[in-house]
Formats: C-alpha cells, sequence, structure tokens
C-alpha cells in the first residue's frame, strides 16, 4: 500500500506539468481546455476522465509492446521454433473483462452528463430566451422577450440561464462557443434545436461555426459578451432606442434607400441581412475583421468597415451582400462615409 | 510494367481453341483474380496519389493564417475531393486489390466464385472514379463535403455539376464494390479447398469474408441515398428539401447508416493483414484463434448499431444520444481482444522485422491511440466539443492511415513477391516505414490539440493569434514527410520492377498458410492440384509434419478456366456514358444538336442500350470457358 502510494506521489509532479500543459493550450476565450462555464467544465471533466483511463490503456499496450519487440526479437543464428500457443482462456477472459469495466466507468457519467446537458430550460421563468439563427454566413441573435434583433454579437448577462432555439435560413450550421460550451447544429425549422449555457464570468468568448457550409464556413465567427445584469438592461434599451441615421440628408437617403433595403437599424429597415443597430460598438466587423483600436488583433472600427465595404466577396468570399459599388452604384466617398457614420453608431 | 512478364511465363496452350490476348487487350478482357488484383492496385494507387496530391494542397494552405494560397472554393472541392478519393477511390480498391491477390490463394481455389463479376467489379470501379474526377476538368468538383450532408449539397446551394458527379460518380464506383462483396462472399463460403473448415481459414479470409457481409448490408443505404439526392438535384424531387416537407436530417441517417459500417469495411481487412504477418514474422500461431472471429464478428455487428454517433450535435436528443454513446463504447472490448491478442502472438516468438512487420507492429501503437480517442469520441458530452473540430481529424486519420494504410503498406511488402515474384527492397521498404510513420505522427498527433483548442474542421484558413500556427506549421511538415516516404514506397517498386523474377514460393521462409505452397507469382490456375487442409495454418501444419508442401487432395487432371471477355469493360463504358448524359441531361447546350442529345436523354439511352446489349449477349451467348489438360500442366 505504502509503496503505491509512493509511486504514485511520484507521478504528481507529472500530473503537475500534464495539467499546466493542458491550461496553457489555447486563448482562455477560445479553447476547451480553459472551460469559463458550467457546460464547457463538464464536456471537460469527461474528457479528462476518458484520457487519464486512456492514458493507462495506451501505458500498458505501450508497454507491452515495446517489451515483446525487444525481448522477443530473433537473434542471429536463432532458429528454434517457439512453442505454439493457441491461445489461453483465462488471459482473453481478463482482457475482455477489464476493457469492458473502463466502458462502464465511463459510460455511466456519459449518460448522467448527457441528461444533465438534456436541460435546455426552455420553460424557465428566470431564463432569457434567444431565437439564433444561421444564414450564409453570419449569426442572427433575436430575443424574443424584448423584440429585439441583433447580429454577429451575442449579448448576455453574466451568469443567468441562456435559452437557445436553434434554426437556420439556409444550409447548416453549427453554434460553437468552446469556452462555454459544446456545439449544436442549426437545422431548418421543422427540426429546431434548444439548448442551454451560461457564462458566470462577464468577458467577450469566441464564437466558430462548426458546420461546413459554403466557402466562408471558416469566416462565420462570432462573439458572445456577458455583460452585468444593468449593462444588459441599458443594452437592451438602447437597442430599442429609434434609429439614428446619418446627419447628412443627402446620405441617410441614400442610406435608407441602400442599405435599409436588407438591413435594419432600430425600428427603420428589413431584416434580411445583419441587423446594424450599433455596429459601431460590436467587437468585429463582420464577424472576422476584429475591431481593436491598439491593432494588435485587428484595426479600429471604422478601418474595418471600409474595408469591408469596399471589398465584401475580399472578406468574405460568396456572401450574399451586393457590393456597395458594383451592384448599389455608391461611390467611394458615399462608401467611406457610410462607414464612418456606421462607425460612430455606438450603444454606450 | 512489371506484370508484362507475368503473361509471358505461361507458354500459350496449343490446339484448345482458345483466344489468347496480349498487351492491353489482356488487361482489358482478363477475368484472373491475380490480374484483377494488379488492376486494381494500379487504379487504386493511381487515385491513392491524386487523394495525396490533394491532401498537401490543403496542408500547403494551411500552413500559416490567412494564407492565400488557395481560394476558399477550390479548397471546399480539395477538400471533398480527397475524402472521397481516398475512402472510396484509394484504399478500397487496394483492399480489394489484396483481397484478389490472395483470398483464393489463401482458401486453396483456382479463382474467385464469380470470375466474370470480378472484371466488372474493377470496370464499374475505375470508371465510376474517372467519371468522379472528370469533375475538376468539366466545371468544378463537388464541394459539399465528403459527406454531402443536405441542404448544402442540393442544388439551391452547390450550383455547379461538382456534386452530380458525387452522386453519379460514387453510384457507379458502389455497384463495383457491391459486386466484389457478394463475389468474395460466395467466394470464401463455396470455394475452400477440402478441409478448409471455417474455423481452420486464415485469419485474411476471415475478415475479407465479414467486410464482404458489411459491404452487402452497407452499400445499399448508401445507393438508396445516392439516388434520393441525383433525383433532388436532377429531377427536382424534395426528399432532402426542408422547404417542401423534406428532411435533411433523413440525409444525415442515410449516410451514416452506410458510413459507420463503411469505416468497419476499412479497418478489418488490415485487422486481418495484420494477423496474418504477425505470426508469420513471430513464427508462432496466432494467439486466440476463435476469439479473434468472435471479435471480428461483433464488431462487424455492433458497427450496425452506432451511425449516430457521428449526429451527437444534430439534437436527436438525450436518449438517442446515450444509448448510441453507450453502444460505441462497446465496441471498444472486441477491438482491445485483438490488440492483446497480437501483442501475446509476439509474446514467447521469435519476431523479425522486416518491413511488413515493421508496418504491423507500429500498426499496433498507432491504431490503439486511433481507437482510445474513438472512446472518447463516443462520449457524447465530451463530442458536443470534440464535433467537427481537428480533434475529429486527428481520430479518424489515426484509424485509416495510421491504421489501414499501414496495414495496407504492410500487406502489400508482405504480399507482393507473390503477387509479382519480386521481393521488394527491404532497405528501401524500412525507409518508408520509418519516413511515413514519424510523418504521420507530426502531421496529426498535433491536431488533437488543434481541435481542443477551437479550431474546427474544414475551414479554409483561419484568423493569427489563436495559437493554431505553429501547430499547423508541424503538421504540414509531417504532411510533407509522409509525402516522401510515399516517393520512397514508388521508387521501391520501379527499382525491384527491374530486377529478375526471382521469388522463391515461400520468400520469408516462415509462411504458414496456403498461397506460400505454389510459384510466386503462381500460374493461372493456381494449384496443379488442390490441396488438402489438415489444420489451421494448412502450410505450417506439413512443414512441421517434415512434408515438403502440401498433400494434393485430387489426382491431376484438366483445369476448367473461365474465358477472357471484355463485356465487364463494354458494360461499364455504357455505364459511364448513360451517367453522364443523366447528369448533363437539363443543361441548355444553346439549343442545336447537342441539346437535342442530351436534353432527350438520347446520351443516357445510348449508354444503358450498351451495357443491357453487353448483357444480352452474355445471356445469350453461352461461355463454357476452356481447359488446361494435364500435359501441359507437366509440361510446365
Amino acid at each position: 500500500m505504502m509503496r503505491t502510494w509512493h509511486s504514485a506521489r511520484r507521478l504528481l509532479p507529472l500530473i503537475a506539468v500534464f495539467g499546466t500543459v493542458l491550461a496553457g493550450c489555447g486563448r482562455e476565450d477560445l479553447s476547451v481546455l480553459r472551460p469559463q462555464g458550467p457546460a464547457a467544465e463538464s464536456s471537460l471533466g469527461l474528457m479528462k476522465l476518458a484520457i487519464s483511463i486512456m492514458i493507462v490503456v495506451l501505458l500498458i499496450v505501450f508497454s507491452i509492446a515495446a517489451y515483446v519487440m525487444i525481448r522477443f526479437r530473433r537473434k542471429p543464428g536463432q532458429n528454434e521454433i517457439p512453442e505454439q500457443i493457441e491461445g489461453s482462456f483465462k488471459l482473453e477472459v481478463l482482457w475482455t473483462v477489464i476493457p469492458l469495466i473502463l466502458v462502464i466507468v465511463l459510460a455511466v457519467p456519459t449518460v448522467r452528463t448527457v441528461f444533465a446537458l438534456g436541460d435546455n430550460h426552455s420553460g424557465d421563468k428566470n431564463a432569457i430566451k434567444v431565437k439564433v439563427t444561421g444564414h450564409q454566413y453570419w449569426w442572427e441573435f433575436e430575443y424574443p422577450d424584448y423584440g429585439i434583433k441583433t447580429a454577429q454579437d451575442l449579448i448576455i448577462p453574466a451568469g443567468k440561464n441562456i435559452a437557445f432555439e436553434l434554426a437556420t435560413k439556409d444550409v447548416l450550421h453549427s453554434f460553437w462557443v468552446p469556452s462555454l460550451s459544446g456545439k449544436i447544429d442549426t437545422n431548418p425549422t421543422g427540426a429546431t434545436n434548444r439548448f442551454s449555457f451560461s457564462a458566470p464570468k462577464e468577458g467577450v468568448y469566441r464564437g466558430k461555426c462548426a458546420e461546413l457550409c459554403g466557402p466562408s464556413h471558416g469566416f462565420m465567427e462570432f462573439k458572445v459578451k456577458a455583460v452585468s445584469n444593468d449593462e444588459f438592461k441599458q443594452w437592451i434599451k438602447a437597442q430599442k432606442a429609434p434609429a439614428v441615421l446619418p446627419e447628412d440628408p443627402a446620405l441617410a437617403q441614400t442610406f435608407k434607400e441602400q442599405c435599409l433595403k436588407c438591413h435594419a437599424v432600430g425600428d427603420q429597415g428589413l431584416s434580411v441581412g445583419p441587423n446594424l443597430t450599433g455596429i459601431g460598438s460590436r467587437e468585429s466587423v463582420a464577424g472576422i475583421l476584429l475591431n481593436d483600436d491598439t491593432r494588435q488583433d485587428g484595426a479600429p472600427v471604422e478601418e474595418n468597415l471600409k474595408t469591408w465595404l469596399h471589398d465584401t466577396q475580399g472578406v468574405k468570399p460568396g456572401n450574399l451582400m451586393p457590393d456597395p459599388k458594383q451592384d448599389m452604384g455608391l461611390t467611394d466617398d458615399e462608401i467611406d462615409r457610410i462607414a464612418d457614420y456606421l462607425a460612430g453608431y455606438k450603444l454606450n | 510494367m512489371a506484370q508484362a512478364a507475368h503473361t509471358l511465363d505461361h507458354p500459350k496452350p496449343l490446339g484448345h481453341g482458345v483466344k489468347r490476348h496480349t498487351g492491353l487487350m489482356d488487361w482489358i478482357t482478363t477475368v484472373d483474380h491475380k490480374k484483377i488484383a494488379i488492376l486494381y492496385l494500379w487504379a487504386g494507387g493511381f487515385f491513392f496519389g491524386i487523394g495525396g496530391i490533394e491532401a498537401l494542397l490543403i496542408r500547403w494552405q494551411l500552413i500559416k493564417p490567412m494564407n492565400n494560397f488557395l481560394d476558399a472554393q477550390t479548397f471546399n472541392e480539395l477538400i471533398t475531393m480527397h475524402g472521397t478519393t481516398m475512402i472510396f477511390l484509394g484504399v478500397m480498391p487496394v483492399i480489394f486489390a489484396l483481397m484478389n491477390a490472395v483470398i483464393p490463394l489463401q482458401i486453396g481455389a483456382r479463382d474467385v466464385a464469380f470470375p466474370f463479376l470480378n472484371a466488372l467489379g474493377f470496370w464499374t470501379f475505375l470508371f465510376g472514379g474517372v467519371l468522379l474526377n472528370l469533375s475538376w476538368v468539366m466545371g468544378g468538383a463537388p464541394d459539399a463535403g465528403w459527406t454531402s450532408y443536405t441542404p448544402l449539397s442540393t442544388s439551391a446551394y452547390s450550383g455547379t455539376h461538382g456534386v452530380d458527379f458525387y452522386t453519379i460518380g460514387l453510384q457507379i464506383a458502389g455497384l463495383g464494390t457491391l459486386i466484389g462483396g457478394i463475389n468474395f462472399l460466395a467466394t470464401v463460403i463455396t470455394m475452400r479447398a477440402p478441409g478448409m473448415s471455417f474455423m481452420r481459414m486464415p485469419m485474411f479470409a476471415w475478415t475479407t469474408f465479414i467486410t464482404s457481409a458489411i459491404i452487402l448490408f452497407a452499400f445499399p443505404a448508401i445507393t438508396v441515398g445516392l439516388v434520393l439526392l441525383t433525383f433532388d438535384r436532377i429531377l427536382g424531387a424534395n426528399f432532402f428539401e426542408p422547404g417542401a416537407g423534406g428532411s435533411p436530417v433523413l440525409w444525415q441517417h442515410i449516410f451514416w447508416i452506410f458510413g459507420h459500417p463503411e469505416v468497419y469495411i476499412l479497418i478489418l481487412p488490415a485487422f486481418g493483414i495484420i494477423s496474418e504477418v504477425i505470426p508469420t514474422f513471430a513464427r508462432k500461431r496466432l494467439f486466440g484463434y476463435s476469439s479473434m472471429v468472435f471479435a471480428t464478428i461483433l464488431i462487424a455487428f455492433l458497427g450496425f448499431m452506432v451511425w449516430a454517433h457521428h449526429m451527437f450535435t444534430t439534437g436527436l436528443g438525450p436518449v438517442a444520444n446515450a444509448l448510441f454513446a453507450v453502444s460505441t463504447m462497446l465496441i471498444a472490448v472486441p477491438t482491445g481482444i485483438k490488440i492483446f491478442n497480437w501483442l501475446f502472438t509476439m509474446w514467447g516468438g521469435s519476431v523479425r522485422f522486416t518491413t511488413p512487420n515493421l508496418f504491423a507492429s507500429g500498426f499496433i501503437p498507432t491504431f490503439t491511440m486511433g481507437g482510445v480517442t474513438g472512446v472518447m469520441l463516443a462520449s457524447a458530452p465530451a463530442d458536443f466539443q470534440f464535433h467537427d473540430t481537428y480533434f475529429v481529424v486527428a481520430h479518424f486519420h489515426y484509424v485509416i492511415v495510421g491504421g489501414l494504410v499501414m496495414g495496407l503498406f504492410a500487406g502489400l511488402h508482405y504480399w507482393w513477391p507473390k503477387m509479382f515474384g519480386r521481393m521488394l527492397s527491404e532497405t528501401l521498404g524500412k525507409w518508408t516505414f520509418w519516413t511515413f510513420i514519424t510523418g504521420f505522427h507530426l502531421t496529426f498527433f498535433v491536431q488533437h490539440f488543434l481541435g481542443l483548442m477551437g479550431m474546427q474542421r474544414r475551414v479554409f484558413t483561419y484568423l493569427p493569434n489563436q495559437h493554431f500556427d505553429t501547430l499547423n506549421l508541424v503538421s504540414t511538415i509531417g504532411a510533407g514527410l509522409m509525402g516522401v516516404g510515399t516517393l520512397i514506397f514508388l521508387a521501391n517498386i520501379v527499382i525491384t520492377s527491374r530486377k529478375p523474377m526471382d521469388a522463391a514460393n515461400d520468400p520469408w521462409e516462415d509462411g504458414r498458410t496456403l498461397e506460400w505452397s505454389i510459384p510466386s507469382p503462381p500460374p493461372e490456375y493456381n494449384f496443379k492440384q488442390t490441396p488438402l487442409v489438415r489444420g489451421l495454418d494448412a502450410l505450417w501444419k506439413e512443414k512441421v509434419a517434415g512434408n515438403k508442401g502440401m498433400t494434393p487432395a485430387e489426382p491431376i487432371g484438366p483445369i476448367h478456366m473461365p474465358s477472357a471477355t471484355p463485356l465487364p469493360f463494354i458494360m461499364s463504358v455504357g455505364i459511364f456514358i448513360a451517367g453522364l448524359g443523366f447528369m448533363f441531361s437539363r443543361d441548355d447546350f444553346g439549343g442545336g444538336f447537342v441539346s437535342f442529345l442530351f436534353n432527350n436523354y438520347i446520351v443516357t439511352g445510348l449508354g444503358l442500350l450498351i451495357t443491357f446489349g453487353a448483357m444480352l449477349m452474355r445471356s445469350l451467348y453461352d461461355d463454357h470457358g476452356w481447359h488446361i489438360e494435364p500435359e501441359e500442366l507437366e509440361g510446365r
């Protein structure tokens, strides 16, 4: 007993190193290995259990393999015929029963977690309801209880359960925020999915589309922004405020005639394309051009908007937005001024 | 080519009225399982090369973040074609090559049960594969992934003919696989030599038998799925059209009801190969033979009950997810039995590390790694994270490349002298092994971590600052090394083909099964006299008893042979034309004669006419084959 403990203790530094390596794996706002919420934690918990069992299995297999390959190697001149063994009932039962036990050890918590994560909070009065709609290649978030829609940035109050209802307008997508939860597909209506997660800590988390959905599948990113309850309430209010249009009446007219044929700001326009209300204060433009005034991860928002509006197909190949210059006849100057206007459209 | 000399080896029989073909016509008309094996090998190798180049292009694009070496559309076409080509046109034909080359010899038969069908299976596979790859030069390759999930693969979202090439090309190639599967079922059941009971069959014959049974049950599912998708796309049906009451989730079920058993269609033959190679080079009989047989059957059975583990994130609900999670985990048990049986075959043996055995020994730990990640993926709540990430990409490449491809390399090096009469160079073989396995682990081990760090699969590029850059670079370097390993193997083939054809009957000296009791390469009738099998490892048993070879089960007599015929080739050409015609039946060719031909299904009809005409000829014209007389056998 003592000896087992001693050898186990010798393994402790190894486990510690292993732990640090895992913790160092990836960004805090993106990595499965650095969970920031209970759903991601329970997935990682199962992963840890599974990987521990599997490392033991691998160690056993590797050791036996190394042993037989070294010990029973044919030496020069060795020519005798080894004993022909048919098998061994005892051994074969042993390596049938032990894997079976290991499988049960993993299967029981798996089933338990499957049902635990099956709770989608759809009937929970305290949960925030969000309808997620996947589009080629952007995400629409609707808050039915508040009557608002937004795109690309999902704003949620930290600590609250979010009850999601997910569907797609076109092809299949998959909604994935690795550091908060596992993913779930968006199917066409009729096979609508529901699930739930929460983000206890305030912060911005990276989300991705995980199901091949066309050329820009890799660029169908989004952000989840967990804010305090007060900030959330404020955001709702600002989102519902009347639209702010460009100050220059001519530009406002162009914006209305061209952009609001698909997009919406505040109470104006249509929601065919992404809602633009408060786009200046979002984390990214088009989900993929990260807004960062320090220029470490991206560029300032007005620059990103200009990059996007001048070359939508270059930024996101295959996207469905008509080209402002080619298809809508906007001049370079008008595009730049619309970009400036949108960059200034902030919600705080 | 190396095998040209093969025909020269057997002098033409005189005065039997048999038309002997030479050169290209010989290959087009052959019904000899040994030649069909070589055809499968070259064709499969060719497509394997194409799939490999596609893989290298994919890895080159991913070498650094925001790379613009390939555009997004081309990238999607490449990943789709890489997966489809490798599975259906690369590894499966090479599996069929080894089955064809070895199974009749291992069970002491003179050919497969249906030699004509065997040739037909090869030619439909080849024309299906050619059709699929023509998409590159005929308006764009399929771009919806090898899984071709609807609605992305419907005509609304995939406007080119790419996916049509996928559905019709795979349909034609799949016909060949189904035919091959039925053929090997019949061969193993009916053609075994006297004394070879089922429980005396070599393990590779067993896994071929079980694989063929899986093909028989799994391929009809994909056949139906592909027909439905073809109808949706070309005739405007709505099986998978959500707007018209169809269901995209239905496609996923149909695809994976085929797709998961397909995984076992791929890996079981590799299990069989490893079970032949290890005992030979350990000079010891396979440990726990009957539990190996039992485990194979169990894997095949369970393989049909786990398909929904590919759909944990589709939203089937906790009950389905829990059930499929547990059934998936259970497969670990029979697979574990196999791993330990292989290890204990070596235990107490006298192990020689030739190239085939190096690959077999490398297979065991590598495949085990793919197996354990498989069990991890089975845990549904963990899979919510793993699914559609590079973790999954790593997992299935460990199983298919680290498992199957290593098994195929082991098998090819092992049976090469039997197929071609020449030993591959051991030095180059060992170089192949070390570069390939090093490259393999470099490429795919790091991908586990990429997935866990949040990199989803099938992305044509990725943003910087996500900690993905270094690991992707390592992965690309590894892929290059695997390419080098494959090139060394090709060089080995070319160099070997210039050497004299001098392989002994039993070139590895420790052969245990019937194929090593006859010349390398075998004469076209395989066994002058059908051997009498007195136990498992029939040849080994005779060796131990001090006999020079097998005891014949029959006196020398005339041997009945099937006639060569071009009909399988012609039938496949017909299907090929019909497929192309159907695919373009709704296209506008600007009016005129071409439009008339295609839009009125005249091209399709013509193709079908050729095929059915050839079938009619086959039915009306009785070909009784021919005989090789005893004096010719003795004169050899």
